[in-house]
């Protein structure tokens, strides 16, 4: 890290102290047009990537999924079953690389922590009253605490929205600060709920705040809500995290969740990642995949890659 | 790494005969005197196609063809259905725009990426949208039934071969007139592909002719006495000659030629998107495109943070193969081409501006040129002041807006500009004083049928697209 990039860091750090310097920072940040960042992610889309790139690609998605499960109906049958899973996802092929975490409810976290026990494989939960985050800030952070206590190393926390759309960006950031906080050594990723900030400019405002505020990771989206992660939002982030590498040198990672559920869906955002922040993002501690769906039609395009034959969803165990 | 394998468009879908004739009255004939010439990959420099010349002769045989077309047939037809044979062609141009693509990108060597999403849906659209003007000219905005002019003899350049010929052919046909099209010589086969598509869609005979050669063909078709109308795509220097020639004759004169288009950035503009709208302005099809936004005007506070950005954008450019579709910049068309980008490239650094492009590996064979942009440069400078028509930008500074409009207006030229701002009044305040016929606000190269395109100065006069684009083709 340089000199510069040490004061600037230093500096940006004094930002949370008041809301009137939070303000003005966010809102001096260079805008978003609308119609050029559409057309960029489009444009992105249109990469055609076949053979031997498409076999990387694949595995590298694979490593890069957070496999989610987070509905009413989870038990713990089913979350072990995930975990399982998520560990050996093709079993008929061994060479096929684990997925990046399992990401679940923190009443889940317990059972799925017994199987994924000594792997690679990260134990993800939401908290802070996932997912619409209408609690009170003590509960959010008990949750975040449990969570933690159960075994998870990886945190999903939501973000207010209506404090951030109300221009309460203080409040935002002292909440992800305190959840920072009780999140102890597992990493912060913060959902910014894209899909309830309405346009770009606050995509890179939020972006901004939860880096500041100290989050490892940001994340488009909770999957509950109608609109989920998009090209074109989560380009916003990957420039965001890449600004926020160059002024103070600290690296964020970036995590897509919800809609994604095709191997082409998948590879387009690679393509993303890799003409927008580069090979330094292309690795699951840099980047992931919220999804459920997706494993599987990742794993039929790998089989189909290296049999030749495409296999039925019948031959992919379902979750 | 995440490297792309090779992703080859493939070249069967087209068909190409060792050598074509001339398209007159319909059909295929040899040229009178014989004479050919070659038309090459500048990609790969292999031989495509040998391509008939047409001499004198010929161009009288093709006028004829056209004025017995136009008396007999197409003038007296009525609009509704002149506009059938309009929709039939850009039906048939949507059916076959993969083989029109292929062969744009061979003949051209602009990359299959912009000849599959940028010219071939913007030529039919053309073709779709003059397909709508024929039976409604009544409602044009030129009074009560405006009439054709006659016969319209078109010279168009390399750059965008088919595009520049549906700008040409559509609103000439859609208005009632015969055309005889000269496409450049180092693209002739997208115009001679275009000519098979006139047959199969029953076009009568003679309403379009193409006849390919070079400067000699096209002097003979715009100084024909039997032309009433000459439009013509390409350098200023050619675009005065055809003045000339047609001054004092009955002929009416429309000319699209060169630019030095300006592309301001403000300090309060969308960043990334202007970057994205400056790597698009001028390494879109290799910066052969008159409207380039070849002049860079930045703010000076901002200049550092947009370079390096723009630098690093330009790192992700891929350069090679046209036909492979992950290819950003493609060939330049020709020889010729590249060394007048050569030669004004040393200019600039002779005069003093740096030189800077992002490393990249050239094919060995075939005409290419790095991505390249110069910094320091000066209003004096000549890569600021003449057109180079390559992938190379000059990057100038401005400290107010008063600054800005000076020098962006500072040129014989004024084809295009773009501005780039989040403040909607700056936007019109610019647009206001711009000497320029396209006015781009936070984009860049962005065309539509619907748009009238054209120029101020010496960047020519009359206007393509659009209602306006009728105008050139009716007797009002």
């Amino acid at each position: 890290m340089t000199a510069t990039t040490t004061s600037a860091r230093s500096e940006l750090s004094e930002l949370g102290r008041s809301e009137t310097a939070l303000r003005t920072f966010l809102h001096g940040l260079p805008g978003v047009d609308q119609v050029g960042a559409e057309q960029r992610a489009a444009q992105l889309g249109t990469r055609s990537i076949k053979t031997t790139a498409k076999a990387q690609a694949i595995d590298l998605a694979i490593r890069m999924v957070d496999l989610t499960t987070l509905e009413g109906a989870d038990t713990p049958g089913k979350v072990r079953a995930l975990a399982a899973k998520a560990l050996r996802p093709d079993p008929a092929d061994p060479s096929c690389p684990h997925v990046g975490a399992v990401c679940v409810y923190p009443a889940m976290v317990p059972y799925v922590a017994e199987v994924l026990r000594g792997s690679a494989v990260h134990l993800a939960s939401v908290a802070t009253a996932f997912p619409s985050g209408q609690a009170p800030l003590e509960i959010k952070l008990a949750d975040t605490r449990a969570a933690v206590a159960a075994g998870a190393d990886e945190i999903d926390m939501v973000i207010n929205r209506g404090a951030f759309l109300a221009g309460r960006y203080k409040e935002v950031y002292d909440e992800i600060v305190a959840t920072k906080e009780a999140s102890g050594d597992a990493h912060l990723k913060v959902i910014l709920e894209t899909g309830e900030l309405a346009t770009y400019d606050n995509v890179r405002r939020a972006s901004w705040l939860a880096m500041l505020a100290g989050g490892d990771f940001i994340k488009t989206s909770t999957g509950k809500v109608p609109i989920a992660a998009t090209m074109p939002v989560s380009l916003v982030m990957l420039e965001a995290v890449r600004d926020f590498r160059e002024a103070t040198g600290r690296q964020v990672g970036v995590k897509p969740a919800g809609g994604i559920k095709t191997t082409k869906d998948a590879i387009k955002y690679l393509v993303m990642v890799n003409e927008t922040v580069g090979p330094d993002w292309l690795d699951p501690d840099w980047f992931r995949f919220g999804a459920s769906s997706l494993l599987n039609d990742l794993l039929m395009q790998r089989t189909k890659l290296t049999t030749g034959t495409y296999s039925g969803p019948d031959y992919f165990t379902l979750d | 790494m995440f490297e792309y394998a090779p992703a080859p468009e493939s070249r069967s879908v087209v068909d190409l005969k060792p050598s074509y004739g001339l398209f007159i009255d319909g059909t295929f004939v040899d040229p009178t005197d014989g004479g050919s010439f070659k038309s090459i990959n500048p990609a790969s420099e292999e031989v495509l196609a040998e391509v008939a010349e047409a001499g004198a002769q010929d161009v009288e045989r093709a006028v004829r063809a056209a004025r017995k077309a136009y008396d007999k047939v197409w003038g007296p037809m009525p609009g509704r259905d002149r506009a059938k044979y309009l929709y039939r062609i850009a039906r048939l141009i949507q059916e076959r725009s993969r083989e029109l693509a292929v062969l744009e990108s061979l003949d051209n060597g602009k990359p299959i990426r912009e000849s599959r999403d940028v010219d071939l849906p913007l030529v039919a659209a053309h073709f779709f949208y003059y397909a709508g003007w024929a039976d409604k000219l009544e409602h044009a905005g030129f009074g009560p039934n405006p009439r054709p002019i006659g016969v319209a003899a078109q010279v168009i350049p390399w750059n965008f071969p088919l595009l520049m010929l549906a700008w040409k052919i559509a609103p000439a046909l859609a208005a009632g007139n015969t055309v005889v099209l000269k496409p450049a010589e180092t693209t002739p086969l997208t115009a001679l592909l275009f000519a098979e598509i006139c047959q199969q869609a029953d076009l009568p005979a003679g309403v379009v002719n193409i006849l390919t050669g070079a400067g000699d063909t096209g002097r003979a078709l715009v100084e024909h006495p039997g032309v009433d109308k000459v439009a013509f795509t390409g350098s200023t220097d050619v675009g005065r000659a055809i003045a000339r020639s047609v001054a004092g004759t009955r002929k009416k004169l429309t000319l699209e030629l060169g630019g030095k288009a300006a592309n301001i950035v403000f300090d309060d503009a969308p960043i990334d998107q202007a970057v994205e709208g400056i790597v698009n302005g001028i390494f879109f099809n290799q910066g052969h495109v008159c409207c380039a936004g070849s002049r860079l005007l930045v703010q000076e506070n901002v200049a550092e943070r947009v370079l390096e950005s723009l630098k690093r954008r330009m790192a992700q450019l891929r350069v090679g193969d046209p036909l492979d579709k992950n290819t950003d910049v493609g060939a330049i068309n020709s020889a010729a081409q590249l060394e007048r980008i050569r030669e004004l490239s040393d200019a600039g650094s002779a005069e003093g501006a740096e030189r800077w492009s992002p490393p990249c590996d050239l094919p060995d064979r075939g005409f290419w040129f790095a991505p390249t942009i110069f910094t320091g440069v000066t209003q004096a400078h000549r890569i600021a002041r003449e057109e180079i028509f390559g992938p190379v930008l000059s990057v100038l500074t401005f400290r107010t807006p008063a600054e800005a409009v000076e020098k962006a207006n500072n040129t014989p030229y004024g084809l295009s500009a773009g501005i780039w701002t989040d403040k909607g009044s700056r936007i019109l305040w610019m647009a206001d004083r711009l000497r320029a016929g396209v006015v781009w606000a936070n984009t860049f190269n962005k065309f539509d049928p619907t748009s009238p395109f054209g120029g101020y100065k010496e960047s020519g006069y009359g206007r393509e697209g659009g209602r306006h684009g009728l105008e050139g083709y009716l007797n009002v």
